[in-house]
């Protein structure tokens, strides 16, 4: 009010009065990006410090000051911070754009070089620097025994843990063990390979194999079980948390046990939601490669048994092929990254496209 | 007139209950199913002569299954000790045998029959790779959730927000490749370009060769958290009451002053602990960071030059010529990484922890 006021006082009167603040026309903003672009090319390549990249770069900034000055000027200084920030925010956007648009652009055109039915019908075995085809079927298999049975694993553990939680759980213990599920998420791939190596690979496992240490498919699963479970418990137990209590209450009204009404009500009213939680996990697993490499060791034939000998898995393979001297190595690489790209991502677009259809949402 | 309040107040308690067995349904719905059952004497103090009500007996379903649960729960504390003890088992034999300081000593030969191995040249790796990366990806990433939630289309909002999980989702080990066989050609013109015109700043010094540097490691590992930080921030951002923004914009505000007033300051703590899952995410990437990464050891703040090492990459790569001792000093530096990402990790949820309303729906 105040302000209004004063400014109608110090106008020269003859000023027709109107209630809208001064604004920049609406071509300042691109006619000054152009202006920009142009003072910093004629800098940079006037002299010679740089290419095409360092004019955008420049000219961004120019683009930034000039805006802040000219908005200051005609707009006032708050008109100008909020101009320059949203500047900011829109560029922040585009920057971080380009490399992702670069990743997925060289996955696809790199990927489809070796994108055969040979790829996914072969093996490395036998296959020498020189030879050109060679596959990953024994990969996509290992990949596909390791996370089924890591899923086999925690679905049913993970599940429980997280009834206990919200059903049973009282106090400071169950608040302890919410807490250490969320901490668990944290916890880097590495280490939990490191831990199955030094507890499965090097303690237990020597029990069945005659006293010596055996990278298995079966180690990599419990690496990734340790990975996966904190996932799933927590995608559970929010969808437990969301079924309405009168669905509950129904059920003991009826004289339902709580066990029976906990399996029979909660858990089919949440299911949609715990199958997003659980292929969110899956994808999640599928794509570590540094437990797989420390445990299972990876190989280039089909090991169809996850319990013995060592096995491979897709984005192992990626891994491995990246690092060989083979030229024909990175089309394998690329293909083999390309094929397990497609399978998370299938894998997480389902998941939530389930998820939307769930009715139980917030 | 005089049975109004009466009747008001009367709801407003009713209300009160129906919100708190939403917040906690199991414990509200709990004690409605066990008092009855939990009357032990047939024809005495319990309700209604409760001798047609089952008794709750010993060992059974019930029993059975809040123990099978209890045993589940328990399972996860049980790892996580697992963890740390079988780490320390597995270590100090090899700690033993290290004939340097473990704290101090620069280099990793532990295959050697004198062995020497020092943790100092890796922590540090470690930490200025996920520090540099984490000062590019959150402005960046602070950016992009402002702009999906105050600033784009709604549609154009939700869509973007839905691409930005999935890109959390692609595998590490394709960012390394990507980074390596790449994204490194413009990174080594750019560390040239530096070189020649920063070179008198100790950071971009030296002579050469560049590319595989901590810059491009860095950069990478910025490129993979970014997802996480934006999704989980824009999250927060997306929860601001709307009375406060429309407050802020009522006064007067301009849009950068109510996202300035209203809904940063409301996000801080989600901002923070979205921060931190970054970090720990970055101080535990591994495969991009081997395959991004010059191997070195030696403690250099240069940024340009070939080199860098991190805890996980360096096991990630000396894991195969490794011996038993090897494998007893790689798993002591992975207790070393445990510790460092479990300590980040409790702070976040600390501070999480102190605003339910975002654990609630967030991570």
């Amino acid at each position: 009010m105040t302000t209004t006021v004063t400014s109608h006082r110090t106008r020269p009167p003859a000023e027709p009065a109107t209630l809208r603040a001064r604004r920049l026309p609406w071509y300042a903003a691109p006619a000054l990006a152009v202006a920009a672009l142009a003072l910093s090319a004629v800098i940079v390549y006037g002299t010679d410090i740089g290419g095409p990249v360092l004019v955008v770069a420049l000219g961004a900034v120019l683009y930034l000051t000039g805006l802040f000055a000219a908005a200051n000027a005609v707009e006032g200084r708050r008109s100008a911070r909020n101009r320059t920030w949203s500047a900011l925010i829109h560029s922040a956007f585009v920057l971080a754009v380009l490399p992702l648009v670069s990743v997925v652009w060289t996955l696809v055109s790199k990927g489809a070089e070796r994108l055969d039915v040979n790829f996914f019908q072969t093996s490395m075995n036998n296959i020498g620097a020189r030879d050109a085809n060679g596959g990953a079927y024994h990969a996509i298999l290992g990949t596909l025994e390791q996370v089924g049975i890591a899923t086999l694993i925690t679905v049913p553990l993970g599940i429980l843990c997280a009834i206990y939680i919200v059903e049973y759980g009282r106090g400071k213990f169950a608040f302890a063990i919410r807490f250490f599920v969320d901490v668990m998420t944290g916890i880097p791939s590495i280490v939990s390979g490191l831990f199955v190596l030094a507890f499965w690979v090097l303690v237990v496992s020597p029990w069945f194999n005659d006293g010596r240490p055996s990278f298995s498919g079966f180690a990599a699963a419990l690496a990734l079980s340790v990975l996966m479970l904190p996932t799933i418990v927590r995608s559970t137990e929010e969808m437990l948390r969301l079924v309405p209590p009168p669905l509950r209450e129904g059920a003991y009204a009826l004289g339902v046990p709580k066990w029976k009404t906990i399996l029979r009500v909660v858990l089919p009213t949440a299911l949609p939601g715990i199958v997003t939680g659980v292929m969110l996990a899956i994808a999640r697993a599928a794509g570590e490669t540094a437990p797989v490499l420390l445990v299972a060791g990876g190989g280039a034939a089909i090991n169809v048994n996850p319990f013995e000998n060592n096995q491979s898995s897709l984005s192992l393979f990626v891994y491995q092929q990246a690092g060989d001297a083979s030229k024909y190595a990175p089309a394998r690489a690329w293909t083999a990254a390309l094929t397990l790209v497609a399978l998370v991502l299938i894998l997480t677009i389902a998941a939530k496209l389930l998820a939307r259809r769930n009715r139980l949402s917030r | 007139m005089g049975e109004t309040p009466h009747r008001s107040a009367d709801a407003g308690t009713g209300g009160t209950r129906v919100t708190q067995s939403h917040e906690w349904p199991a414990g509200a719905s709990a004690r409605v199913a066990e008092a009855p059952v939990s009357t032990r004497s047939p024809g005495g103090v319990g309700l209604g002569g409760g001798g047609a009500l089952p008794r709750s007996r010993k060992f059974g379903a019930e029993r059975a299954f809040h123990g099978l649960t209890l045993a589940a729960g328990t399972a996860v504390l049980v790892i996580i000790a697992a963890i740390a003890i079988f780490l320390i088992a597995k270590a100090v034999p090899a700690l033993r045998a290290n004939t340097e300081n473990f704290w101090s000593y620069e280099g990793w030969s532990p295959n050697e029959t004198e062995p020497k191995f020092g943790i100092g040249t890796l922590a540090f790796g470690t930490v200025l790779s996920a520090a540099l990366a984490l000062l590019m990806a959150v402005p960046v990433a602070l950016g992009i959730a402002l702009y999906l939630s105050h600033y784009a289309p709604r549609r154009l909002g939700t869509a973007l927000g839905f691409l930005v999980d999935l890109l959390a989702a692609v595998p590490s080990v394709v960012f390394g490749l990507w980074g390596r066989d790449i994204f490194v050609n413009p990174v080594r013109d750019f560390s040239v370009w530096l070189n020649e015109y920063f070179g008198w700043i100790p950071i971009f010094g030296g002579d050469g060769p560049f590319g595989k540097s901590i810059m491009l490691g860095a950069l990478v590992l910025a490129i993979m958290v970014l997802p996480i930080i934006t999704s989980l921030s824009r999250e927060v951002f997306l929860q601001t009451p709307t009375a406060n923004e429309e407050a802020a914009l009522a006064l007067g505000a301009t849009r950068w002053e109510m996202l300035r007033t209203a809904v940063l300051p409301y996000g801080r703590p989600g901002i923070i602990a979205a921060v931190m899952l970054g970090l720990g995410r970055a101080l535990g990437e591994t495969i991009a960071l081997a395959m991004t990464l010059g191997i070195t050891f030696g403690i250099s703040f240069n940024l340009i030059q070939n080199g860098g090492n991190t805890i996980a990459a360096n096991i990630a790569n000396a894991f195969g010529e490794a011996n038993e001792t090897g494998r007893g000093a790689l798993i002591a530096s992975g207790l070393v990484l445990f510790t460092i990402t479990l300590i980040v990790n409790i702070t976040a949820r600390a501070i999480i922890y102190r605003r339910r309303e975002f654990t609630e729906s967030a991570a």
